[in-house]
């Protein structure tokens, strides 16, 4: 891991660098465009500092997005519309609720298929079929018709999110289920025990290193459904909502602070995650 | 309320087929029916239940239903998938897929480069990319181009880091042996790294399949022409057109799969010799 710090640090400051580069080179037609009506023309330092403080640049810099990030999070209320933080505890809460129900039909389904000789061979290649569609573009009509029948708010959103996260539950989980080999699997049988034993004693607990890296996909997934569930109902409330209203008024750095928290906020459930994993396998002794 | 029983007795009929169906020895016949008998009686139970309890055609209308639009609306479907398939999603993958394999290949040759970079590409395919969209639209303008952007950036993270970890997956033992034979290093690249990278190349551009169709429909809720997948779902949703909108998702159903298919077809011939491919 310590020899990996290095490079990470070198290509983060590449691409920084990159960054504000690419900046004055998106900037500069408008930069030149307003030195033009005002009749001056630009030197190249001003050139520079004029692409790296417009007001709706093409490309905002990183200081300006993270100078909007900080007003928008620590200057606001936590309750005040204004307030990133707000909208992202709803981006947040539907993100859980869709990954929690997601999770769950995820496991039973996998319970299930492991079990059922019928179930696998009936339900798994849809399951697989499912995933080749791309089922986001389903999200407008859910949300739609879940607001017809008087469902609204939290809901619609986290249907969304569960219906993304449920399969790579349900294809690790069946993966982890199977874990156990036969020698394992016989040695049960000589014990005589039941099936639920088998499950719970032998399966569930081999499943485990499967279930947290599904899971962590699952979460990215789940976050994606929230955000992209934010967007046909209008931009009310929510990470999505932010992105959409900012396209509509050309408001980038608004964009891109939406942007950049919900990638942060991807980045810590994912670590919260991967720290689950780590203290959960080694109580099981699992983590080599 | 006839409806409704007969579907529910239709499906325990076809489900204890399956049942019995899936009990006998594996053979082709039976992988390939089980399933189809399944989702023959899902579309069955869908039809009754909308029929049998007068499900408003707002709401939920019925596989009949969608049918008959999807056949009536042909010419228009097939614009929008044109328009959001082919031009958008496709040239999208084909770039982004494209570069990200020959700058893995760069990469390769440098491992601080890979040390530097897999983390980073891993960190960003968790990231939602999706959002975006509403960026490269301002950018790209209402057209393909940015539909095409959008695929470029979704599909570029997958596939780096899988044919990236391709390209390290010969043994050492192989590698050896390509230094024994004093073998060069376009050689050793192009006679066993990247046959040996194939598998993984692979995965990750059936992984892409589904994110490019994604990313192109998804792109098309922050503005596009007047035609076009994504385009047809939000404004058709806009006026509770659901048997339009339900043609579209099959016709987004049907050309995902079709692609992934279709990738997975030509994998069976490239990686002909990787264990999963042998039966």
């Amino acid at each position: 891991m310590r020899k990996s710090v290095v490079p990470i640090t070198v290509v983060v400051l590449a691409i920084v660098l990159i960054w504000y580069l690419a900046a004055v080179v998106l900037n500069s037609a408008w930069a030149y465009d307003r030195a033009k009506r005002a009749d001056v023309s630009l030197s190249f330092p001003e050139l520079v500092s004029d692409t790296w403080s417009q007001e709706k640049p093409r490309l905002p810099v990183p200081h300006q997005i993270a100078s909007e990030i900080y007003k928008t999070t620590v200057l606001q209320r936590v309750t005040s519309k204004r307030s990133l933080v707000w909208h992202g505890w709803i981006t947040l809460s539907a993100t859980l609720l869709g990954f929690a129900l997601g999770t769950g039909l995820g496991v039973l389904l996998a319970v299930g298929i492991v079990h059922s000789r019928a179930m696998d061979m009936s339900v798994m290649p849809w399951v697989i079929a499912s995933q080749t569609v791309p089922i986001l573009a389903v999200a407008p009509m859910v949300i739609v018709v879940l607001n017809a029948i008087g469902i609204s708010g939290l809901l619609p959103k986290a249907v969304i999110s569960m219906y993304l996260s449920f399969f790579p539950v349900v294809v690790g989980m069946v993966k982890g289920f199977r874990a156990p080999d036969a020698m394992q699997l016989d040695q049960m049988r000589t014990w005589n025990t039941g099936r639920a034993t088998v499950f719970w004693k032998l399966r569930l607990p081999s499943s485990m290193p499967y279930l947290f890296t599904s899971l962590k996909i699952a979460m990215a997934a789940s976050l994606v459904g929230a955000i992209v569930g934010e967007l046909p109902t209008g931009a009310v409330a929510g990470l999505g909502a932010r992105l959409l209203a900012g396209s509509y008024y050309g408001q980038t750095i608004q964009i891109w602070s939406a942007l950049i928290s919900a990638a942060a906020l991807a980045a810590v459930l994912v670590a919260l995650i991967g720290l689950a994993q780590t203290m959960t396998l080694r109580k099981m002794g699992m983590l080599r | 309320m006839i409806w409704s029983v007969s579907a529910v007795l239709v499906w325990l009929v076809l489900w204890a087929l399956n049942v019995r169906l899936s009990r006998r020895p594996k053979s082709k016949v039976t992988t390939l029916l089980v399933p189809t008998i399944f989702g023959i009686t899902v579309l069955i139970l869908w039809e009754g239940i909308v029929r049998g309890f007068d499900v408003s055609p707002v709401l939920l209308p019925g596989p009949a239903a969608i049918a008959s639009r999807f056949a009536g609306s042909l010419p228009i479907l097939w614009t929008d998938f044109v328009q959001t398939f082919v031009k958008g999603a496709l040239s999208g993958y084909v770039i982004g897929c494209g570069a990200a394999f020959i700058i893995a290949v760069a990469v390769d040759r440098s491992p601080f480069l890979q040390r530097g970079l897999l983390p980073i590409g891993n960190f960003v395919a968790a990231l939602p990319i999706v959002g975006m969209a509403p960026i490269l639209v301002m950018w790209f303008g209402f057209d393909w181009q940015s539909k095409a952007a959008v695929v470029v950036v979704m599909v570029f993270f997958p596939m780096l880091v899988n044919t990236v970890e391709g390209l390290k997956s010969s043994d050492r033992m192989q590698r050896d042996l390509m230094q024994t034979y004093g073998a060069s290093y376009w050689q050793s690249l192009v006679k066993l790294r990247l046959p040996a990278s194939m598998p993984f190349v692979f995965n990750g551009l059936k992984i892409c399949t589904t994110l490019a169709l994604i990313g192109a429909i998804v792109a098309e809720f922050f503005g596009s022409p007047i035609r076009g997948m994504g385009f047809r779902i939000s404004t058709e949703v806009g006026r509770l057109a659901l048997d339009m909108v339900w043609a579209e998702i099959t016709v987004a159903a049907l050309a995902g799969s079709a692609f992934y298919g279709s990738v997975a077809a030509v994998e069976k011939l490239v990686t002909f010799w990787h264990p999963s491919q042998r039966i």
